[in-house]
């Protein structure tokens, strides 16, 4: 019997009769990190690990029936044994390991290997079958090291106080924004979007301590932002809203930022390549630490990273998922709920 | 070269005319003279000859980084730009190595004295000394274009608004021919090299589309009117006995039209005419497609020259005997330009015709069949108007004619380069012949971003290959297609060829078997 299946519904694990991040409503879902591609609404229950519930119940509804496991710790569902592992992408976010009769299989959701200063380090899991995002599946993505980002980021901000200009970041606002907010402190006066906000309580909630904010309303006036640092979601981008913020400059924190053209294409003053997704390095090391004999790629560059795999003599297959279409790393203005 | 990469990044990272300004008056105060010289080469057009093939960079790229060629042009195909996409490709650099722009420039100019050799040996060890953004300008200095985030205008604007100069005094002393090595910045953008320059020509009058027509033409006795044609525009200029044929895109193109050449030369005196060139047989104006067959040939054979013989239609004339007429009235210019032409024997060059109209309902009949006789509408040009540089709004007005429009159905996307590289940008339409579908036209502007990103959505749903840059879709979205003419082709299959295809919108109300057929798309060439 094979431990998982790609259904309509998502991945399935056939003997524990449940389905991993589906994105149709089913029974059981076991979820490994609450962006939206990957929890969706609609399941009788969600299986998560601890910091991930309220982003859940934030995100999704406060009455949803969710149940929290810590990193390690071992659950049985229906005679699958079942584990979180820290996944390093965002608070919470979990490798879910599948052990059912000697055989094991990870699903690694998103993930990174570089220790962001929030998220609980990327610990590699072994396995026989190893299920693995793509998104920067392109040897052209190579991050710099987090020091050197978060440096980067504080330069501008003050290189824009010395222009008498507000910093204004455009991230994502379940895991960029947190970082950003981090990597500016002490540097001047911060401020968030309401939805960014929501989900700090969240992070909060946890125990995770975050640099003092203040929470902004864009239906008042937003003046006295003059020269600080304002943080909003990719949403508000090109939106009346972030135009009634005075002197701005703004910067795009994402990935896609690598490249020369994607920068232009937003005409941002600035863009940092900054993700919560490996780069092509790292994707290989994370693929190589698991010593998988099969490799599942699920979204991203699938075609290309699953080629390559097979070419090094990692056998490997890409799958079609829905993972990936509201990607917490795609730049361009979308509808992401809460937005005045 | 931190600097200029500074300056690069800044130009590169904001599309404010005030930031360009001021990053490049900070590298204005920071740089050598040399430097400066060297940044306004580069961003005028005046670069070096390609020293190293992309062929063999792109295989030290590959041996350097070990990746295999397919993955080597999927990166490129994703990134749009080879320079970049080496650089990104490229280990983090071990050391640095700290050269002005100008040096650099020196060492760039050294390597076709090198063998292939030592080619490999200076760029290997120059791409493990720079970091991404000096490495990304290295290569690009290597050869291919350079042209980052400034238009010649801005940088015009840039000196003339830092020396407190007038833009039309800066773009005449940069235009022309000097080199880094003979100049002085100071010197040259103060025009200190004009008068020893014959070959120099002045910046070009450009029309704005008419706007208000009714208001705006009220008293036609005020405007010359004159038929807009669609060839290239050029300035012919004669000082000294020497004769200079400049192209709207600042190339010297003297030699690509002889007949010009020697029609001119039997003229007297020195002088600056600006009109148009044009493929004229029998005193009948061609369609566009004729003319391009006499473009970027390297010999110009007699069988060419006789298929598509060359001529120019003057509409102006900016120097008589060395005076600068420019700020003359558009009427006192006409009236010299006419008395050129009086007791002239003339095959090749002809003066622009006027076109007379008693009413604004005329006039637009005149506009509407203006296709028949190849032209592309008309120009006004207010009979007191002074040439301008550049484009200026309420003297000179182009009213063209609507577009020809057609519905095709979307066949192949590939990735936009450059500032598009992560979307689907460009794309190929198809009409129908019979059962077939034949491709008619490639576009790439006209959809908002927004729709871009629908439409890549739709590739990336619907396309037939995974790899490679180009990909060919199910045709299921219909968009229309302006263009500004139509000619006969035997390059494309289709047999025609349109003239500056754009979409002009997407479709989403027809399907594909509401398209066009090649036809009746044949039934729109004159
Ligand atoms: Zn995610
Ligand atoms: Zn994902």
């Amino acid at each position: 019997m094979r431990l998982i299946q790609f259904r309509p519904e998502g991945i399935y694990c056939v003997p524990g009769k449940f389905f991993i991040d589906p994105w149709l409503p089913v029974d059981i879902a076991l979820i490994t990190h609450g962006h939206a591609d990957h929890a969706r609404w609609g399941m009788k229950k969600y299986l998560c690990h601890h910091f991930t519930v309220p982003i859940l119940r934030s995100r999704i509804s406060p009455d949803i029936q969710v149940q929290g496991i810590s990193y390690d710790e071992n659950i049985k569902v229906n005679d699958v044994q079942v584990s979180f592992h820290p996944a390093g992408h965002i608070i919470g976010s979990a490798q879910i390991r599948l052990e059912y009769k000697g055989r094991i299989v990870v699903i690694s959701g998103d993930y990174k290997l570089q220790n962001d200063g929030l998220s609980t380090p990327f610990d590699p899991v072994k396995c026989h079958e190893y299920v693995s995002e793509s998104t920067f599946g392109l040897p052209i993505y190579q991050w710099k090291s987090v020091e050197r980002q978060n440096e980067e980021l504080a330069n501008w901000v003050v290189h824009n106080q010395s222009y008498h200009k507000t910093s204004v970041f455009v991230g994502y606002s379940l895991g960029k924004a947190q970082r950003i907010m981090k990597a500016v402190e002490d540097t001047g006066p911060l401020y968030v979007h309401y939805s960014i906000h929501k989900l700090n309580q969240a992070y909060e909630s946890v125990g995770i301590k975050l640099p003092k904010y203040e929470v902004l309303d864009f239906r008042e006036d937003v003046k006295h932002v003059n020269q600080g640092i304002v943080i909003v979601p990719p949403a508000l981008v090109d939106s009346n809203a972030i135009r009634k913020i005075p002197n701005m400059a703004y910067a795009i924190c994402s990935g896609w930022m690598t490249v020369r053209g994607a920068r232009r294409w937003r005409s941002a003053d600035a863009g940092f390549a900054i993700s919560d997704h490996a780069d092509w390095n790292d994707l290989l090391t994370a693929i190589k630490l698991s010593e998988a004999e099969k490799v599942y790629v699920t979204h991203g560059q699938t075609a290309v990273f699953s080629k390559y795999l097979n070419e090094i003599g990692i056998a490997s297959e890409e799958v079609k998922t829905e993972f990936g279409e509201e990607d917490d790393e795609i730049v361009s203005a979308k509808v992401e709920g809460n937005v005045v | 070269m931190r600097a200029f990469a500074k300056l690069v990044h800044a130009l590169d990272s904001t599309n404010k005319t005030n930031q360009k300004l001021e990053a490049v008056h900070h590298f204005f105060r920071e740089a050598e003279d040399k430097d400066k010289l060297w940044f306004l080469a580069l961003f005028s057009g005046r670069r070096p000859k390609r020293a190293v093939s992309t062929t063999l960079l792109r295989e030290w790229a590959k041996e350097i980084t070990k990746i295999p060629e397919w993955l080597f042009l999927e990166s490129y195909s994703s990134v749009g730009d080879l320079g970049e996409t080496i650089s990104l490709l490229l280990p983090d650099p071990k050391g640095y190595m700290e050269y002005s722009l100008s040096e650099w420039m020196d060492k760039i100019n050294q390597l076709p004295f090198y063998d292939e050799y030592e080619k490999k040996q200076f760029i290997l060890k120059v791409w493990g000394s720079l970091p991404h953004q000096e490495r990304f300008i290295f290569n690009k200095l290597l050869g291919g274009s350079f042209r980052l985030g400034l238009s010649t205008k801005g940088l015009v604007n840039a000196i003339s608004s830092y020396y407190n100069l007038d833009a039309s005094i800066v773009s005449h002393s940069i235009m022309g021919e000097w080199t880094v090595q003979n100049s002085n910045f100071e010197e040259l953008v103060h025009g200190e090299y004009v008068d020893s320059n014959l070959s120099k020509p002045y910046p070009f009058c450009l029309a704005y589309p008419i706007e208000n027509i009714e208001e705006t033409l009220s008293d036609l006795s005020k405007w010359q009117i004159e038929y807009k044609w669609d060839g290239i525009r050029g300035q012919v200029i004669k000082r000294n006995d020497e004769i200079f044929i400049w192209s709207r895109g600042e190339e010297l193109i003297t030699d690509q039209f002889p007949e010009i050449v020697n029609e001119v030369r039997k003229w007297e005196g020195d002088f600056v005419l600006d009109g148009e060139i044009l493929a004229i047989a029998n005193g009948e104006i061609l369609n566009f497609t004729a003319l391009q067959k006499r473009l970027n040939r390297k010999v110009l054979s007699k069988k060419i020259l006789e298929e598509v013989p060359v001529g120019m239609y003057v509409y102006d004339i900016l120097e008589h005997n060395n005076k600068d007429l420019r700020n003359e009235s558009m009427s006192y210019r006409r009236k010299m330009l006419e008395s050129y032409f009086v007791n002239k024997q003339l095959i090749s060059i002809k003066l622009s015709t006027i076109v007379k109209s008693e009413s604004l309902v005329e006039l637009s009949y005149i506009r509407e069949r203006a296709r028949e006789i190849n032209s592309e509408g008309l120009m006004l040009k207010h009979k007191d108007s002074v040439y301008h540089v550049g484009r200026k709004k309420g003297d000179w007005w182009k009213w063209k004619i609507a577009p020809l429009t057609i519905d095709a159905v979307l066949i192949y996307a590939q990735k936009g380069s450059g500032r598009r590289s992560s979307q689907y940008t460009d794309y190929t339409f198809a009409v129908r012949d019979n059962e077939n579908l034949v491709t008619i036209a490639k576009a790439y502007s006209g959809l908002t971003d927004k729709e871009i990103q629908e439409v890549s959505r739709f590739v990336n749903k619907n396309a037939v290959e995974k790899f490679g840059p180009v990909r060919t879709v199910k045709p299921e979205l219909v968009f229309e297609i302006a263009f500004e003419g139509i000619g006969w082709s035997t390059r494309h299959k289709a047999g025609v060829a349109l003239r500056f295809p754009r979409i002009l919108r997407w479709r989403k109300d027809k399907t594909v078997a509401e398209i066009d057929d090649l036809e009746s798309v044949k039934k729109l060439i004159h």
